[in-house]
C-alpha cells in the first residue's frame, strides 16, 4: 500500500523529517515513534497527501476519497454543529446514507446528544473524538492517524483501541503516539524517527 | 444537480449558515460602507457633479469587498479545515467556487442597502451603472476568492490580500465607472464581461495549486 524511498521533507533550510525508508502493505499497521520534532507529524502529512517530499520517492496507493486523516487539529468548524460538520463531510466524500453514518458514529463515540451543539462549545476531548468520528466517516482503507489518543480520556481511548482491533488487518493504519505501549500488539511494523 | 454543483451548493450554503450564526462579516460591511458614503457626502464639496460621486462609490464599494474578503477564509483557517477539504475527494475548484458564490452573496447584500443611499446622498444609478456593478461583483468575488486564499495561507495575511488584490481590482473600477457615467457604457460592460471570463478560468484553474503544497 505505501512505499517511501529515503523521503525527506525540508521547509526552506529547515529539515522537518530526516530520509526515511519503509514498505507498508495493505491491512498492515505501522507504528511511527519518536521525540517531538523527529518529524511524525510531518511524515504523517506527507502520507496524506497535505505536503510533497523535498527528496525521495514516496507511493501512496490509495486514493483520495479511500484516505482517512486525523492531524493535530480537527479539521472541523467551529461554528457548525457536530452533525453538520460531519454531514458536510459526508457530502463530500459521496457517502451513502451520511446522516445514517453520522449518527451511527456520534452515539458509537458518545457524541449523540451533544449532535446539535456547536463545534465550538466542545472540549478537546469531545472535539477530538468528533475528529475521529470524521475520519472514520467515510470507511476509508488508509487511516493516517496522528496522536490519535491526545486530549481522550480513559472511557474514549479504550473506545479507539477497540475500534482499532476491529479495523487491524481489515484497513491500512499508520499511526503515530507517544504511548506505544498502547498500540503495540496492533501494529505490524514500527518506524522510529530520531 | 451534477455532483460538482451540489458540492459548490453545500460549500456555499454552510457559509452562508457560518455567517448567519456568527455574524462576522456582512454587518461590519454594512457599517463600513454606510459610514464611508456618509464620510464621502460630506467631505465632497458642494457642485463637485455626479462623476466624482460615482468614483467615490466605486471606492466604498471596492473597500467595502475587501473588507468581506478579509474575512472569507477565516472559517477554513481555524481548526485547519482547509486541508480536510483538500483532502476530501470532490474537486478543488468547487472550494473556490463555493466560497466565491458566499462572497457574492454577502456583497451583493451589502449593495442592496449601499446604492439606495448612494442615490439619497448623491444621485441615482441608471440600468447600465447597476449592470457594470452586477459585472463587477462577479469579478471581484472571483479574483478575491482566489487572492483571499492565497493571502489565508500567509503569516503577513492583513497586507498580502490588499497588495494582492487592489491591483487586480484596478480594472474592474474603470469599467465600473465608465460604465456608470461613459455615453456608451455597453462597452464597459463588455469590457467587464470580458475581464469576468477570463479572470473567472483562471482562477477555478488555478486554485488548486494555491492550496495545495
Amino acid at each position: 500500500m505505501i512505499t517511501a524511498r529515503e523521503v525527506e521533507k525540508r521547509y526552506g533550510t529547515t529539515r522537518a523529517l530526516r530520509a526515511v525508508s519503509f514498505e507498508l502493505a495493505t491491512g498492515g499497521c505501522l507504528l511511527v515513534t519518536g521525540p517531538n520534532g523527529s518529524g511524525k507529524t510531518t511524515l504523517l502529512r506527507l502520507l496524506a497527501g497535505l505536503a510533497t517530499p523535498t527528496r525521495g520517492r514516496l507511493e501512496v496507493r490509495a486514493e483520495r476519497s479511500r484516505l482517512g486523516y486525523l492531524g493535530h487539529e480537527p479539521l472541523l468548524y467551529r461554528d457548525l454543529t457536530a452533525l453538520e460538520n460531519l454531514e458536510l463531510y459526508g457530502r463530500l466524500y459521496r457517502v451513502p446514507e451520511r446522516r445514517e453514518r453520522a449518527g451511527m458514529l456520534l452515539e458509537r463515540f458518545g457524541l449523540w446528544e451533544a449532535r446539535n451543539a456547536r463545534v465550538g462549545s466542545f472540549s478537546r476531548g469531545m472535539t477530538q473524538r468528533l475528529a475521529l468520528c470524521r475520519t472514520l466517516l467515510h470507511e476509508p482503507d488508509l487511516l493516517v492517524l496522528d496522536e490519535p489518543f491526545s486530549a481522550l480520556d480513559d472511557a474514549a481511548a479504550s473506545l479507539l483501541d477497540g475500534e482499532l482491533a476491529t479495523l487491524a488487518g481489515r484497513r491500512t493504519v499508520v499511526l503515530s503516539t507517544h504511548d506505544p505501549g498502547r498500540v503495540l500488539a496492533l501494529a505490524t511494523a514500527r518506524l522510529a524517527l530520531a | 444537480m451534477t455532483a460538482y454543483a451540489a458540492d459548490v451548493a453545500a460549500l456555499a450554503r454552510k457559509d452562508l449558515r457560518l455567517e448567519l450564526r456568527a455574524r462576522d462579516t456582512l454587518p461590519a460591511m454594512l457599517l463600513f460602507v454606510l459610514s464611508t458614503l456618509v464620510v464621502f457626502h460630506f467631505a465632497l464639496p458642494r457642485g463637485s457633479g455626479g462623476a466624482a460621486a460615482y468614483g467615490l462609490l466605486w471606492v466604498a464599494l471596492v473597500f467595502t469587498a475587501l473588507l468581506g474578503l478579509a474575512r472569507a477564509w477565516v472559517p477554513e483557517r481555524e481548526g485547519g479545515v482547509l486541508d480536510g477539504l483538500v483532502l476530501a475527494p470532490c474537486d478543488r475548484s468547487a472550494i473556490w467556487l463555493g466560497k466565491a458564490c458566499a462572497t457574492l452573496a454577502f456583497l451583493v447584500a451589502a449593495e442592496a442597502v449601499a446604492l439606495p443611499a448612494f442615490a439619497l446622498f448623491f444621485a441615482p444609478l441608471d440600468l447600465t451603472a447597476l449592470a457594470g456593478v452586477g459585472l463587477a461583483d462577479l469579478g471581484i468575488c472571483a479574483v478575491g476568492s482566489l487572492v483571499s486564499a492565497m493571502a489565508a495561507a500567509s503569516r503577513t495575511r492583513e497586507l498580502i490580500l490588499p497588495l494582492l488584490f487592489l491591483p487586480l481590482a484596478i480594472p474592474l473600477v474603470v469599467g465600473g465607472v465608465g460604465a456608470s457615467i461613459a455615453a456608451e457604457g455597453g462597452r464597459y460592460l463588455l469590457f467587464l464581461a470580458l475581464y469576468d471570463g477570463v479572470f473567472s478560468i483562471l482562477s477555478w484553474a488555478s486554485f488548486e495549486y494555491v492550496v495545495t503544497e
